[in-house]
């Protein structure tokens, strides 16, 4: 089978425009999450990471603000490589839970605006900005969409139907997603605390995240190893209680690998401190024996930012391998999941080369992804 | 790695208030709206699963259809890890996502806000049949049945999975279809399975247009 390799990323969020920018927030603990008080998005304060106003790139040809981070995004990264986007043996896939949703609370309901906010009319104005050759794939599966994007394109590019994948995700925190969370009682009142014992629920977070694949060995260094999916076929909106579906997504992606769990020398767990999810997670991590091995979570530094986070967690665990650098789980004082696990929450270095990525999602979903570094 | 003969073991269309299982009608009910029409097969086909009715539409319409597809077949043979989910459609959730956000105007209501995902229906299926293998939720424009043949023979392929069920749930409105097929790698190739091809899926998709 073909090797998948890391051609370029980009991260697009509130504390950075490109990757580099985000990194060095990152070993500065630098978080986008603040307290917001703007009543068109909720009648509460509430924290998220959120961009500024005038962080939005500027939206131009009818683009709304969800289409012109993507664009935006996939833009960044392209330039790293050279790769030219209609070529046919490219492929695009966009990852997104909600993706035009906002337009619902700006416009009537109506056909026009319905295939305003259909995904596939976002995908179509996408590809013929870039050129791209063919009409992009959506992902929209709960929170794993970024995850299982990259595992699409991992696929596309194994069995050789493309030679190189755009895997590109976002969302944008509107009034409908905000609500919904907020209905749920799932959203925290102050910064996440992931794997904390006071960890009390979510922060929301809105980026844009690339990762650009492909089966060209000049790009020889980081590749996408292996993956899977599972679903836990117990509950519509509350995680296993065992974590025993996670671990099926665990052992699948590393069997195809060629991994054993004492590989992995790093995880980069979902974490998003709402109570059930971390222990899910937590207890998986255990099933697999990885439990000395340190893990860790982005969510106080970027929120959940839902079709991004996959890809956003991905990006920073390929230039972890690159760095060896190991960053801390913000928001993590006391250890609250109710078996132990080694939660990183210091920036530090070491050797790393196996990294695991999880992320688990509503619908029962979860999903495994090995990100690994080929020494020469 | 050597290519397997999947099959098409089973086929269920729910298109134009009628629905068909292998290609022959085994239900219709012309003229019903459609949450009137789905509530009529529920009862047709005397189902015991109250949770039916807490669905939204796009789940009523994968739900059912997949309980027609399995009717008869022995699926539980294989491992709950081995048996996937691959679905896709055109409007995702929109249909329940407008009537969630009205209920925002007034108290947003957490019942309809977990239906705002369209893999919400490939979990609904999963509890029903213990199914913990691969899922996925694509959106295209139209049915694409050259990705999904392509994607689904894959994970057949590398021993991902044994089974499969695949297919189109979609839903806005009164406007709805559904195709779902269930593929097995090691597939019966008995006289009346089909060789789970683009083709032979394109033509169950397109066979009850109209």
């Amino acid at each position: 089978m073909r090797a998948v390799y890391v051609a370029a990323d980009n991260i697009y969020s509130p504390i950075g425009s490109t990757t580099g920018e985000n990194l060095a927030n990152l070993k500065k603990n630098i978080s986008g999450i603040k307290e917001h008080t703007d009543t068109a998005l909720s009648p509460v304060p509430f924290y998220a990471s959120l961009f500024a106003p005038q962080q939005v790139p500027v939206t131009k040809n009818n683009f709304t603000k969800f289409e012109q981070l993507l664009i935006q995004s996939i833009s960044n990264a392209m330039e790293a490589t050279g790769l030219k986007s209609n070529d046919p043996k490219t492929i695009c896939i966009l990852s997104t839970t909600k993706g035009n949703i906002s337009l619902l609370e700006s416009s009537d309901s109506d056909q026009t605006t319905h295939s305003n906010i259909s995904l596939h009319s976002s995908a179509k104005k996408i590809a013929e900005h870039f050129s791209f050759a063919h009409t992009p794939v959506v992902v929209s599966n709960a929170c794993i969409s970024g995850i299982l994007a990259l595992l699409t394109a991992m696929r596309l590019i194994q069995s050789g139907t493309y030679d190189h994948a755009v895997v590109a995700g976002a969302d944008t925190i509107t009034k409908f997603i905000l609500s919904g969370f907020q209905s749920f009682q799932a959203v925290s009142a102050r910064p996440c605390k992931p794997f904390d014992a006071e960890r009390d629920g979510i922060n929301l977070g809105e980026a844009a995240a690339t990762i650009i694949l492909s089966a060209d060995e000049k790009y020889r260094g980081i590749t996408i190893g292996g993956g899977a999916t599972s679903n836990d076929a117990n509950h519509i909106s509350g995680p296993s209680r065992t974590g025993e579906e996670l671990f099926i997504a665990i052992k699948k992606a590393l069997k195809q690998a060629n991994l054993a769990e004492s590989d992995i020398d790093f995880i980069s767990a979902h974490g998003t401190a709402t109570l059930y999810n971390d222990e899910m997670e937590a207890k998986a991590i255990t099933l697999a024996g990885m439990q000395s091995v340190p893990v860790n979570s982005l969510k106080g530094f970027y929120g959940h930012t839902l079709g991004a986070a996959g890809i956003i967690e991905s990006i920073v665990c390929i230039h972890s391998l690159k760095e060896n650098i190991i960053y801390p789980t913000l928001g993590y004082e006391t250890h609250g999941v109710p078996v132990p696990l080694n939660i990183a929450n210091t920036l530090h270095t070491a050797p790393l080369k196996n990294i695991l990525k999880t992320a688990s999602g509503f619908g029962g979903c979860n999903a495994a992804l090995i990100i690994q570094k080929h020494l020469n | 790695m050597a290519e397997k003969n999947a099959y098409i073991s089973a086929s269920c269309v729910i298109s134009n208030n009628t629905v068909y299982k292998n290609k022959q009608v085994v239900f219709e009910n012309k003229g019903a709206v459609l949450p009137d029409f789905l509530t009529s097969v529920y009862q047709h086909f005397a189902w015991k699963y109250p949770k039916y009715y807490k669905m939204d539409n796009l789940s009523k319409l994968g739900w059912a259809a997949a309980e027609i597809l399995l009717q008869g077949s022995d699926i539980e043979k294989y491992p709950p890890e081995d048996v996937g989910l691959i679905l896709s459609n055109a409007n995702a959730s929109l249909d329940t996502d407008t009537r969630y956000f009205e209920t925002t105007k007034d108290i947003a209501s957490p019942a309809l806000f977990v239906y705002t995902l369209p893999n919400i229906t490939t979990g609904e299926i999963c509890i029903r049949h213990k199914f913990k293998g691969e899922n996925a939720f694509f959106v295209f424009e139209k049915f694409d049945p050259g990705f999904l043949h392509q994607y689904v023979n894959n994970l057949l392929n590398n021993d991902t999975l044994q089974a499969c069920i695949c297919g189109w749930v979609d839903v806005l409105q009164e406007d709805y279809k559904v195709l779902l097929v269930l593929v097995e790698s090691n597939g019966n190739a008995g006289n009346t399975a089909e060789r789970f091809t683009k083709e032979n899926i394109e033509n169950l998709y397109s066979l009850h247009n109209g």
